[in-house]
């Protein structure tokens, strides 16, 4: 390693325009990467990460300026530099991998004409030089056929190969740098671990210089050797991998790190009936069926978490259950009596008794009226509840979800922040008094501080009411801190179902291994471990 | 005075006059709203002005007008000056009243028959969204078909076969539009209706006009009250098309559009008066749409 | 490929179905006549006889679905019957005229649609400059017009200081270049009017485009402004710019039949004008379709078209 540093940023800000008014972004930070090293930008959304990322490359958005500080690549510096001396950079020098592929590919060429675009354009190779560079890079991302995949089109290639295309792409032209915004994002979590890898090997192997933007601190422990923590633009906290998850320094950081401490007390084994009782369920969208005869019992004071990827089906059982998908066969029993399959033709009394939250508060609650009407209007509807007894209830509520009365009554959903909405989503479900709430993906759209708020509160509140919940996920760090029975679930079918307890041990079935063991652990070494550990049977 | 020189008097003095509206409207109005007339763009402000002074011209046109809007006050194509500042028309009625007048009934007529497509054409369409199925198909496949054909030479068509009034004019123009109406309404609200607060509503058991008065309305309305804008434009201009070939608002009832025909032959003359209807039709289509446009611009605005 | 030539196909089937359609609409618009069409046409002074014998005379004794086969297989080999109000053969009234405006049509989209493109794509690229907000002003004004104010402006200005004819006299025998003389101010008229709508919307479909992540990608491989435009956005602008041509001159169709007046351009405006005065539904419904055909044929061209663009539809395994 040199004296030198590859890339080194100073009292860096970055600026956004809101209307006629320019907000800051960044505020001053620096940043400063070797040769060799892998650097993790870690933040929640909204703390500047992706802007700091591409301002590595002296890009700014539309709508954003760099305002103060300095970027020095190289000796080059990017600020002052021309647009054509960047353009000579980027691509060659410093390349960059996107979060989604899927919407960063051009629809109108091929993979491996957009792969020789770079090289040619900066005149590093040949066309034919750069197609078998291509088929080598695309082998060593563990693309399948290699030497066909590149004559594809974007849209014909699934979304975890088109990731590993991307990198194979930003690697075209041998970059002294690349920067990976939150390339696994969007990714499946046994998907994920194989463009982890890919990616990992790959700039080893060219001992590539990379910042590694992610929200997920297991994902970075994989990839960095250092870590810098963001937060709303200004940095927080930064040390090497090691040092960080045994040692972290700021309150911000153990706060990051103690989410994953939430666990609750584990329950005494059902003894009653079900509340609900799925039996049987099989469902089709139009001719494709999309789930296989379905069953699980649901009780009070119990939460039952459902586990899948995307696809796998779990909130469509919810869309069963609460009748805006009527099966194709099979039934659903509340307290023993077949339900209606088509929610139009449930009484009120039965549509009362399970409510549900959603994954995006923002389309989840109706942004023109105030929370009073929001929360109001379930207790309205089932309970008769009006006027001075409505209002005393709609108060009680918002005491129950731990947010001032008097301050929020008569806001609009806009005015809250995306763990408040939450909160109202779960005051609206509570206000119709029912004894089973489905909550669907609730936490994975927010923060992991506001998870664990989330979490907690659903918790108490199952206490209180002795509420079943239907809690589906893909996440398992949630399921191991609220469930107390778990269904898995892959295409369309149950893989495996028991209680908790039962789920975590082995043996497991096949998927529910590949599930559990592709979450990444905060242990450095845990993507190495499993790797090797994978290979070692066959 | 030649053209040039007149437009570009024009745009200055209409820019300076917006200025001072501009200036004068954040002063007089309470805090909140001042800011967003002091941000406006001149263009806008330009726009409110325009259609504050055609309101008021509007509702108080008797009291404006020197003279009744169909009496023959003198001789036939006066020149301007004297007892008739803008002159007299082709059978010698006083071409100020008239322009008065015809801001009460071209734009009256046009604001009822936009007014009218709009109840129609948004209460369908978002009946349509909601409900989805045969209703919804049904509808949409009908309107597909009305609107393969061009509005005005529908327009003309059922002007041929149900006569040219006042009222079959409102009837025939509503009717056309509202298909366009409902197409924009329907795709608003099928933006909606997929919302989960949406689904929550049905899931509680809410009946339709429920949905329709407390959770999809309020939802809808911007963008509506900016299609509504667009709409009465069009409507306007085609009424005022109509009125022009004289197969819409006839004489002697004042219009901007039979206005401009009747006098069409002073323009060979060089004389401009049977511009200033036609002026004052754009004028106001150029207002509602800067207004408009700027609507659409703030609302895409505060999204992002 | 093959999967393409089925989309197409589809396409030309729903656009026949459609215009099948609308012919029954303009055909069945005929039978909300209060009355029917023989009291309409002869009116108060119809006696029963004469009544009886002018319903024999336009076959209405026949019921509907006869009467529109007769008159849609009629259309279909160029004969509309006669004009109600003048016994002529319509298609001999049409023959002439309809070469006129499709003329004056082609002659304002031929100026039209390279101008609007051109000013269109600069707005996006300059997005926010003073040629944008300039240009985008003067559009709005420019949509906000009515027709017979530009055009009157225009005579104004351009024939009564001589340089050009205010009214359109042009025979078969005319040279091109005399036509294309004499029809310039109707042209430039429509141009104006159809430029201002088009303009705003290539600008707003470049401005979407522009905003693509692949577009942002390409800027990060250091991809020159040039090569962003040509190899990256224009590929994927093709459908969105051929459905903007389409709608607009599918537009010059209503716009042409104001200008005709205004300029008494001897075109199928002019006479719809004429008929609609004089209650002469035949010839009415017989421009009407026309006027319909061309407008569905537009849109189905430019379906096809964009279709056949589209790299995600023409580029399967």
């Amino acid at each position: 390693m040199t004296d030198t540093p590859l890339l080194s940023i100073r009292d860096l800000y970055i600026e956004g325009r809101a209307g006629e008014a320019w907000l800051p972004i960044i505020k001053g930070v620096d940043l400063t990467l070797h040769r060799g090293e892998v650097l993790g930008l870690i933040g929640e959304s909204g703390a500047g990460k992706s802007t700091l990322g591409l301002a590595a490359m002296g890009y700014a958005r539309d709508g954003c300026r760099i305002s103060g500080g300095e970027i020095i690549f190289d000796g080059i510096d990017l600020r002052r530099a021309s647009e054509r001396a960047k353009r000579k950079l980027r691509g060659q020098r410093i390349a960059y991998v996107a979060q989604s592929a899927a919407a960063s590919f051009n629809p109108a060429h091929k993979l491996i004409d957009q792969y020789a675009e770079a090289p040619l354009f900066h005149d590093v190779m040949t066309r034919a030089q750069a197609q078998s560079d291509a088929v080598k890079l695309y082998d060593k991302m563990r693309l399948p056929n290699p030497a066909e995949i590149g004559f594809r089109y974007p849209h014909q290639v699934s979304g975890g190969q088109l990731q590993r295309a991307m990198t194979a792409m930003a690697m075209a032209c041998r970059p002294d740098l690349i920067i990976f915004d939150e390339p696994t994002t969007a990714l499946d979590v046994t998907t994920q671990i194989e463009v982890l890898a890919a990616i990992r090997d790959i700039v080893r192997q060219f001992d590539t210089s990379a910042i590694y933007i992610t929200h997920d601190l297991a994902v970075v422990a994989q990839m960095a050797d250092r870590i810098k923590i963001l937060l709303r633009g200004e940095q927080v906290e930064e040390a090497d991998t090691r040092t960080m998850l045994a040692a972290p320094r700021e309150a911000y950081t153990k706060s990051l790190w103690a989410v994953r401490s939430f666990a609750r007390a584990q329950q005494p084994a059902a003894t009653q009936a079900p509340i609900v009782s799925v039996q049987g369920v099989t469902a089709a969208y139009g001719k494709t069926t999309v789930l296989h005869d379905i069953s699980f019992d649901i009780h009070a004071g119990r939460t039952v978490a459902v586990v899948g990827e995307s696809g796998s089906g779990k909130s469509t059982t919810a869309r069963v259950i609460t009748g805006l998908l009527p099966p194709a066969a099979g039934e659903v029993l509340l307290d023993g009596k077949a339900l209606p399959p088509d929610y139009r033709a449930r009484s009120r009394a039965q549509l009362r008794q399970c409510q549900m939250i959603y994954q995006m508060a923002d389309t989840a609650l109706n942004p023109k009226l105030p929370l009073r009407e929001i929360i109001g209007r379930p207790a309205e509807m089932y309970l008769g509840l009006k006027g001075r007894a409505l209002r005393d209830r709609v108060r009680a509520l918002l005491d129950m979800i731990e947010l001032e009365p008097d301050a929020y009554i008569d806001r609009l959903p806009g005015e809250l922040s995306g763990g408040q909405k939450q909160r109202i989503g779960i005051a609206r479900a509570l206000a119709a008094d029912p004894r089973l709430i489905i909550c669907d993906e609730v936490t994975s759209a927010l923060d992991q501080i506001v998870q664990e708020g989330i979490l907690r509160l659903l918790d108490k509140l199952q206490g209180e009411f002795r509420l079943a919940y239907m809690f589906i996920t893909h996440d398992l760090a949630t399921v191991r801190a609220i469930a107390d029975d778990v269904v898995v679930m892959q295409h369309g079918a149950i893989v495996e179902q028991g209680t908790k307890a039962q789920m975590f041990a082995p043996p497991h079935a096949p998927y529910t291994e590949l599930l559990l063991s592709s979450v990444p652990e905060m242990d450095p070494d845990w993507l190495s471990n499993l790797l090797a550990a994978r290979q070692s049977p066959n | 005075m030649s053209l040039p020189v007149f437009l570009i008097l024009f745009l200055i003095s209409s820019f300076a006059l917006a200025f001072v509206f501009r200036a004068g409207l954040s002063r007089a109005l309470p805090h909140n709203q001042a800011i967003i007339a002091r941000d406006m763009p001149l263009t806008a402000a330009f726009g409110i002005m325009v259609i504050a002074v055609y309101l008021f011209v509007a509702i108080f046109a008797p009291l404006l007008a020197p003279f009744a809007e169909r009496e023959v006050v003198g001789s036939q194509f006066q020149p301007w000056g004297g007892a008739h500042p803008l002159g007299t028309d082709r059978l010698g009625r006083d071409m100020l009243s008239r322009l008065i007048y015809g801001a009460r009934n071209t734009v009256g007529i046009a604001f009822a028959t936009t007014a009218l497509a709009f109840v129609v054409g948004a209460f369908l369409g978002i009946w349509a969204a909601l409900r989805g199925g045969w209703l919804d198909q049904v509808l949409s496949r009908f309107v597909d078909a009305l609107m393969a054909i061009p509005s005005l030479i529908f327009s003309l068509l059922l002007l041929t076969i149900f006569g040219t009034s006042v009222l079959t004019l409102i009837l025939v123009i509503a009717a056309v539009d509202a298909t366009r109406v409902y197409r924009i309404s329907r795709s608003v609200a099928q933006g909606i209706v997929v919302m989960d607060y949406i689904e929550a509503a049905r899931l509680r058991g809410e009946g339709t006009w429920y949905l329709i008065r407390h959770e999809i309305l309020p939802n809808a309305l911007a963008p509506l009250v900016a299609e509504f804008g667009l709409r009465f434009c069009f409507v306007f201009l085609t009424i005022s098309s109509l009125s022009f070939l004289g197969l819409g608002i006839k004489p002697p009832m004042a219009d901007w559009g039979s206005m401009v025909r009747d006098n069409a032959t002073l323009i060979t003359f060089g004389d401009i008066t049977p511009l200033l209807p036609a002026g004052a039709i754009a004028l106001l289509t150029v207002a509602v749409n800067f207004v408009v446009d700027w609507q659409l611009h703030r609302a895409s605005g505060l999204k992002e | 490929m093959h999967e393409v030539l089925k989309m197409v196909a589809q396409r030309l089937a729903l656009g026949a179905l459609t215009l099948f359609v609308v012919s029954i609409v303009i055909f069945g618009a005929t039978e909300l006549l209060p009355g029917d069409l023989a009291s309409a046409i002869l009116g108060q002074s119809a006696t029963p006889e004469t009544l009886a014998a002018m319903r024999a005379q336009l076959g209405l004794n026949d019921p509907a679905p006869v009467r529109y086969w007769a008159w849609l297989t009629g259309a279909l080999q160029g004969d509309f019957g006669v004009s109600l109000a003048t016994r002529r053969p319509i298609a001999d009234m049409i023959e002439q005229r309809l070469g006129n405006t499709l003329f004056l049509a082609l002659y304002a989209a031929a100026l039209a649609v390279p101008l609007a493109l051109v000013l269109g794509v600069l707005a996006a690229l300059w997005r926010n400059s003073i040629f944008d907000r300039v240009a985008n002003a003067g559009a709005l004004s420019a949509i906000s017009f009515p027709e017979f104010f530009v055009a009157y402006i225009l005579v104004l200005w351009l024939a009564q200081s001589g340089y050009f004819p205010s009214m359109v006299r042009i025979s078969p025998t005319s040279s091109l270049a005399d036509k294309l003389y004499m029809s310039f101010l109707p042209a430039l008229t429509l141009t104006l009017v159809v430029t201002a709508h088009m303009m705003r919307m290539t600008r707003a479909a470049i401005i979407n485009l522009m905003a693509s992540p692949y577009i942002e990608m390409a800027r990060l491989k250091g991809a020159s402004p040039l090569r962003i435009v040509l190899r990256h956005a224009l590929p994927n602008a093709l459908a969105p710019i051929i459905n903007v041509i389409a709608l607009n001159l599918a537009y010059l169709i209503t716009g042409v039949v104001v200008v005709e007046v205004v300029f008494v351009y001897p075109g199928l405006g002019q006479l719809m004008v004429d008929s609609v005065a004089k209650r002469d539904i035949a010839v009415v419904q017989a421009i009407a379709l026309i006027f319909a055909s061309a407008y569905v044929l537009l849109n189905l061209t430019a379906d096809v078209l964009s279709t056949l663009t589209n790299p995600r539809l023409m580029k399967r395994g």
